[in-house]
């Protein structure tokens, strides 16, 4: 048949061709809007303190002054090389604090991830299942109020009601184990000091669920909505229609069809996460990406936002393209 | 005569709806025995898939279904369907009863192999088959279908819709049902598969006894491939009989009035019945099809008409049947009740205008 389409090796290979260019305008969006924004490191650590042509000086030190063009090609370097450049008002590489902060910030995405998952599959298979229930007028309710509510709302009201009791008054302890993946609660693990596993899991608690708050909303009415499309298809009711048992006819035939547009929704759902995440780590003082990003913008270090920002844009590439594979994987029709 | 594999009696599934409840089948009766197969026609939105589902026991959650629907296959053994509990009617749905549809394009799961959909019917019935035995019963299905068994891994995408149908077939016989409803099986098709699909269900109950219910539109098939038929209009079946004798001597005005309107190479003219069928919350008084009927007398919209059995062993659901049959019957339309019907004519002149 001429439908016998392509291979999924095929699909895989296309669908990172195309994330090329996309990578690539998204490279010129941040070099443009990091040269947009106002002002720069050099006037604001001094303060209107220096006098014009000492300022054009330190400008032409920093590079600030050099050709657009010029300026441009050095930031595709940097990102080839994947060093991402160094900051300026500190006069750190990018890729550390990547590597070092990564860890917490993955580690709490994670986190909002496992509670968005144990909360949202469960109440939203429940909701499509036993439409206009009290269960699905009850989850629905809460996924708009969870997805209406922005983390700098949600996160000090949780600080506020749970602050004291989650131990996340406490600062977190001092680890004295050797750092191998930069992933705290790894590294504890790895060493067995399950006393640390414990204190970094309690001071988890809090930021995963103000984080995860933000897309459990999107978890619940995607799955509902999905299932109960799904369970409305005509080959649900020829499965019925063969014998085919109850548990099976949902299981299996409906909530894997419905989960194709799922895994979609929730890959775009990252870009969320990660931008949840730079607030949330603020407010709990969480050792992550994000909380140096609030610090470096406060001191205009738009080398350091400029690396930090295209790290998180190429995740969420990433991530984009991971989804589409493994949509790929579960739904034969996806290919090119 | 043989006992019938399914007997339907005073059948009824209605569905609630805001405006009050739809009576989309009300009170249909018909047999069907061994290896016959009946055809079921009548105008869209008559009752006809309703009737299809109902048999089955897969009308809609929001359906009440009354009445009786006796299976006399292996597994049934002379049980009512209707009231029967969900996981009982699993059991049978597959070896006992089976259903194809309309529209075979969605009907495979998409995400699952055609050997998937096979293995899956197969083992949830026969669970002593080992996995070698269910995939050969699966292959020879197919290949009784002109499915060639290189294609048995293959998505349901990557076939075209005549095959899809026979795949359905295939899928529905290898489970060998006593009883089939087949639901307008060659409506999305071309006419070259129309004819491959027809031959398929003819042989079908040649070589296994299968009794069938075929529902169409279509009158050359019910001609074609029919032993009886059964005409429905607005919920009710208003003629039922032999195909020959229906055909060759309609004897319902709704029946004649549906063979007229068969488009066919001689045809000169296009004749179609003024109206549309009626409103089933508020169905008309008296006989459903009084307004649309071209002989209607004044006594049919407010007097339900009896059924009657013709000497041709037809039964007709119609007054002037009734009357033909035993001319007292006519006192049951009062005085002036056999004057014709007006109606009909303001209604046919304001549907041309």
């Amino acid at each position: 048949m001429s439908k016998q389409s392509g291979s999924l090796r095929r699909y895989i290979l296309t669908r990172i061709a195309l994330a090329i260019p996309m990578v690539l305008i998204l490279l010129v969006l941040v070099f443009v809007l990091m040269r947009v924004a106002p002002g720069d490191p050099i006037s604001a650590s001094q303060g209107g303190k220096l006098n014009a042509a000492e300022l054009a000086a330190r400008r032409h030190a920093a590079g600030f002054d050099a050709p657009m063009y010029q300026q441009f090609w050095d930031y595709l370097k940097s990102v080839v090389t994947l060093n991402f450049g160094t900051t300026f008002s500190d006069h750190r590489q990018v890729r550390d604090i990547i590597i070092e902060n990564g860890g917490a910030t993955l580690t709490l995405t994670f986190g909002a991830l496992v509670f968005a998952s144990v909360i949202g599959i469960p109440v939203g298979l429940l909701a499509g299942r036993l439409r206009d229930s009290t269960i699905d007028v009850a989850g629905r309710l809460f996924g708009i109020l969870s997805y209406a509510v922005p983390v700098i709302v949600a996160a000090p009201m949780l600080m506020l009601a749970f602050g004291a009791t989650s131990g996340q008054a406490s600062p977190l302890v001092q680890l004295n184990v050797p750092t191998q993946t930069h992933i705290l609660i790894v590294d504890a693990m790895i060493v067995g000091d399950w006393d640390a596993v414990g204190d970094i899991a309690n001071h988890l608690v809090l930021p995963s669920i103000a984080l995860g708050l933000l897309i459990v909303g999107v978890f619940i009415r995607m799955i509902r909505i999905n299932l109960i499309q799904s369970l409305q298809g005509d080959y649900i009711e020829a499965a019925r229609a063969r014998g085919v048992k109850e548990t099976a006819v949902v299981g299996r035939h409906a909530f894997r069809n419905a989960m194709v547009p799922v895994i979609t929704v929730l890959g775009l759902q990252v870009a969320m996460l990660l931008s949840g995440a730079v607030l949330t780590e603020r407010i709990f003082t969480w050792p992550g990406i994000g909380r140096q990003l609030i610090d470096y913008i406060n001191q205009r270090d738009y080398v350091a936002v400029q690396g930090i920002v295209t790290v998180f844009a190429l995740v969420v590439v990433v991530i984009s393209m991971l989804i589409d594979f493994i949509n790929a994987l579960i739904d034969p029709r996806v290919r090119y | 005569m043989t006992e019938p594999v399914l007997s339907v009696r005073d059948l009824r599934v209605w569905y609630g709806t805001e405006r009050g409840p739809v009576r989309a089948v009300d009170g249909v009766s018909f047999d069907v025995r061994p290896g016959e197969t009946l055809g079921l026609v009548g105008e869209s939105g008559c009752g006809k898939s309703t009737l299809g589902r109902g048999v089955l026991g897969l009308a809609p959650t929001v359906a009440s279904v009354d009445g009786e629907v006796i299976l006399n296959s292996k597994g049934g053994k002379g049980r009512n369907l209707v009231g029967l509990p969900a996981k009982e009617l699993q059991k049978l749905r597959g070896p006992d009863l089976g259903l194809i549809f309309q529209e075979p394009m969605t009907r495979l799961n998409p995400l699952m192999r055609i050997s998937q959909h096979f293995e899956e019917a197969l083992h949830t019935h026969h669970k002593d088959l080992s996995k070698n035995e269910l995939r050969e019963r699966a292959i020879e299905a197919l290949r009784g279908m002109g499915i060639p068994a290189s294609r048995y891994e293959s998505y349901p995408h990557e076939f075209s819709g005549g095959m899809r149908q026979r795949i359905m077939i295939a899928l529905a016989l290898v489970l060998r049902p006593a009883f089939i409803v087949a639901d307008e099986p060659t409506t999305a098709l071309d006419v070259l598969v129309e004819a491959q699909i027809i031959k398929i269900l003819a042989d079908l109950r040649k070589n296994f006894d299968t009794s069938l219910v075929l529902i169409t539109h279509n009158l050359g098939i019910v001609a074609e491939a029919c032993d009886r038929v059964a005409v429905m209009y607005a919920g009710h079946i208003v003629e039922q009989g032999d195909a020959r004798e229906v055909f060759a001597n309609p004897q319902h005005p709704y029946t004649k009035e549906l063979l007229r309107s068969t488009i066919s190479l001689s045809t000169t003219g296009l004749h179609f019945i003024p109206g549309s069928p009626p409103d089933l919350v508020h169905p008309p008084e008296g006989c459903r099809f009084s307004p649309r009927c071209p002989v209607a007398m004044q006594g049919c919209a407010k007097v339900e008409p009896p059924e009657v059995v013709l000497p041709s062993g037809v039964h007709s659901v119609c007054w002037q049947q009734a009357i033909e049959v035993d001319p007292s019957m006519a006192d049951e339309l009062g005085t002036g009740g056999r004057e014709p019907l007006a109606a009909v004519k303001e209604i046919s002149v304001a549907d041309e205008a």
